[in-house]
């Protein structure tokens, strides 16, 4: 501390002190302990709040589970399922978004010329630079009954009807994998990018095929960034709202709209809390599980 | 297996720039052959040529007679070391090794039998377990060749591999490197700008400027009969003095310099030709520094002249001593540093010498180094 001190000189260690602090302490902290101490009390009329019946409760946990006490099922099928699919669903989303990314990633780092490159790159953010919303409407203009792509087939002769994307959710998971994209480009590539050349054309020297070059070089080499993509883009997919409430058929729920519900159209505070504790929880449980499947530290992910 | 590589008239451009021109080589089966030349001659971008990352612009690269026109890097059978080494750092030194057998497909027993047979000939046996990075930097060194030979390459492409090595230990791998050459028996094509490394393990050295071969011959053949200027200083010392021809005897010519005569030499054109020049051509004479004596050292002379001194330089086993004539032209003469030099100091005119037969005379060209 007295190093750090020395080090930076007292107005700039005061404000890193004071601005980090603030940023975990207010931002991170409070906010998320209040979520789950709020997700332990009962829904009660703000006047009864720290009254007698305020007690703590594993109510809205079980009303996950089994669903409320008046339904005959063995489990809460409807929520426990949508919470199983949208995890699969993001599983799913994480790995096709790292093959769609992975290519894209090794061609701006290892292949392209660095004007290309960086022509490359401009091209990928700017497209972010429209808000999440306004994506996830435009695709949902380009796959509707009438919208763009199916007049474009339907021109061509190679549908007679139009298809229903929506409803296949073609349109959500293409929005969902298309919304970030980048967080899972820049950690590759970042990786990447500091492979020694020499090592390709070395393995390359020795007869290996491209295929192999990946598998034994280029992957190895990547892992904490494929790692690090892949983490981003699977939390950020699971929690998304945005796209699925644009994107999805109506048959369709994503785990975040349900928690969305509890909020705000039931106004069951304690029971969103309840349920977005699950989905954070769980989701860290799994990013954690696979990191020690695939040996990958902590540590090497932030590198 | 090892295999003749010959270079016909191999140009490489890059736009309107050509990184080698022209060059025409027959490098012969088992052969220890370096191309020499300063950075940016054009000697890396031939070896990409002939591993097979580039493609000639112009010209054609036969390897045991076989046209490598259009064949990957991957399929010809030549193996490279780079300048870096680009060992594989996540795997074992054994895995370094047998990487080409594992992409063949060859059964993981096999690999590690192979591998363990490599590390006993570059002497590195019981090794293979380590990690890369656990290795010195000679060690690693010996880990690339022997990865290298691990596809039985019949021509060895070697990068400047030494050059990130310290100077006993580069030494010390030039004989370790010569010795592994002759016991595989392939051809061994190395890359260096350090003329010391060419000259003490190659069997012939071709001299690269601006893309062109200027010299190709064997070891004492470009050090002792330089063909142009830019060899005659480029590899090892020299002085050069400018002069004209004042007379014509045969093959031994007198060159008018700043005052003296002095008799040399005629340059050697190679095949047995020699460079003929007439009275008033312009020309350089080049002696060696090791070539010049002081005057009162028993060595045979038919030249001697005088100049005035400036600074003695003391290199640990010789010594330089810098001197000049009226001033203008420099001369630099190496003696054993047994000989005394204690009066040269003191002494304003030193009297030096040095035998026709050490001075080569040849047409006024661009030097190494000005």
């Amino acid at each position: 501390m007295k190093y750090f001190f020395n080090k930076n000189g007292p107005l700039i260690s005061t404000y890193l002190i004071i601005a980090i602090g603030f940023w975990l302490v207010f931002l991170i902290i409070i906010p998320q302990l209040y979520m789950v101490d709020l997700s332990f009390r009962p829904n009660i009329p703000p006047l009864l709040r720290g009254g007698p019946d305020d007690v703590y409760t594993l109510t809205h946990y079980k009303h996950f589970l089994f669903g409320s006490e008046t339904s005959g099922e063995s489990y809460n099928y409807v929520d426990v399922g949508v919470f199983r699919d949208t995890l699969l669903i993001a599983v799913l989303i994480t790995l096709i978004n790292l093959c769609f990314c992975y290519p894209i990633a090794f061609y701006i780092a290892k292949v392209a010329s660095p004007n290309t490159a960086r022509l490359l790159i401009v091209s990928l953010i700017i497209p972010f630079w429209i808000n999440e919303l306004l994506r996830s409407f435009a695709l949902r203009i380009l796959f509707a009954g009438e919208g763009f792509i199916n007049n474009v087939l339907l021109k061509l002769g190679l549908i007679d009807s139009g298809i229903n994307f929506i409803a296949m959710d073609v349109a959500l998971y293409t929005g969902l994998n298309y919304a970030y994209i980048l967080l899972m480009i820049f950690p590759l590539y970042n990786a990447m990018d500091t492979l020694d050349r020499n090592q390709l054309e070395a393995a390359e020297d020795l007869g290996s095929s491209m295929l192999k070059t990946h598998f034994r070089i280029v992957i190895p080499h990547a892992k904490a960034g494929i790692a690090s993509g892949c983490t981003m883009v699977f939390m950020l997919t699971a929690g998304a709202l945005a796209t699925p409430v644009v994107l999805s058929s109506p048959n369709t729920f994503w785990f975040t709209q349900l928690i969305y519900q509890w909020f705000n159209m039931n106004d069951n505070w304690p029971r969103g809390a309840a349920y977005s504790v699950v989905l954070l929880s769980v989701s860290v449980v799994f990013v954690l599980l696979m990191m020690k499947i695939f040996k990958v530290k902590i540590g090497e992910i932030v590198r | 297996m090892s295999a003749d590589v010959e270079l016909q008239n191999v140009s490489v451009s890059f736009g309107n720039f050509y990184a080698a021109k022209n060059v025409s080589v027959k490098i012969e089966k088992g052969e220890f052959f370096s191309f020499l030349g300063p950075s940016g001659c054009g000697k890396t971008t031939l070896l990409r040529a002939i591993s097979g990352f580039s493609e000639p612009s112009d010209g054609k690269i036969l390897i045991g007679n076989q046209d490598m026109a259009g064949i990957g890097p991957n399929n010809r059978p030549t193996s490279l070391i780079f300048q870096n080494l680009a060992l594989f750092p996540l795997m074992s030194v054994a895995d370094n090794i047998a990487f080409s057998l594992e992409v063949r497909g060859t059964g993981k027993v096999q690999r590690r039998k192979r591998a363990d047979e490599l590390l006993e000939l570059v002497a590195l046996s019981g090794q293979g377990d380590k990690k890369v990075h656990e290795l010195s930097g000679g060690q690693r060194q010996r880990v690339a060749i022997a990865r290298a030979l691990a596809i039985e390459p019949e021509v060895l492409l070697l990068d400047e591999p030494l050059s990130a090595l310290d100077l006993k230990l580069r030494q010390k791998m030039r004989t370790e490197l010569r010795e592994i050459q002759k016991r595989v028996g392939i051809t061994f094509i190395y890359i260096t700008h350090d003329q010391g490394e060419a000259l003490t393990m190659s069997d012939r050295i071709a001299v690269m400027n601006q893309g062109e071969l200027e010299q190709i011959g064997s070891c004492h053949n470009v050090y002792e009969s330089p063909r142009t200027p830019f060899v005659a200083t480029f590899v090892g010392e020299n002085n050069s003095f400018y002069g004209t021809v004042s007379a014509v005897d045969g093959d031994m010519v007198n060159v008018s310099a700043d005052g003296n005569n002095f008799l040399a030499k005629a340059g050697d054109l190679g095949e047995g030709k020699k460079y003929t020049f007439k009275k008033d051509d312009k020309v350089i004479m080049f002696v060696r520094p090791e070539s010049i004596f002081l005057k009162d050292q028993n060595n045979q002379a038919d030249n001697i002249f005088t100049a005035g001194f400036k600074a003695i330089e003391f290199e640990g086993n010789l010594k330089n001593i810098y001197m000049s004539i009226d001033g203008k032209q420099n001369v630099r003469c190496s003696v054993s540093n047994a000989v005394d030099t204690t009066d040269l100091p003191n002494s304003k005119k030193v009297e030096l010498k040095f035998s026709s037969r050490d001075a080569v005379v040849l047409p006024v060209g661009p030097l190494a180094v000005d």
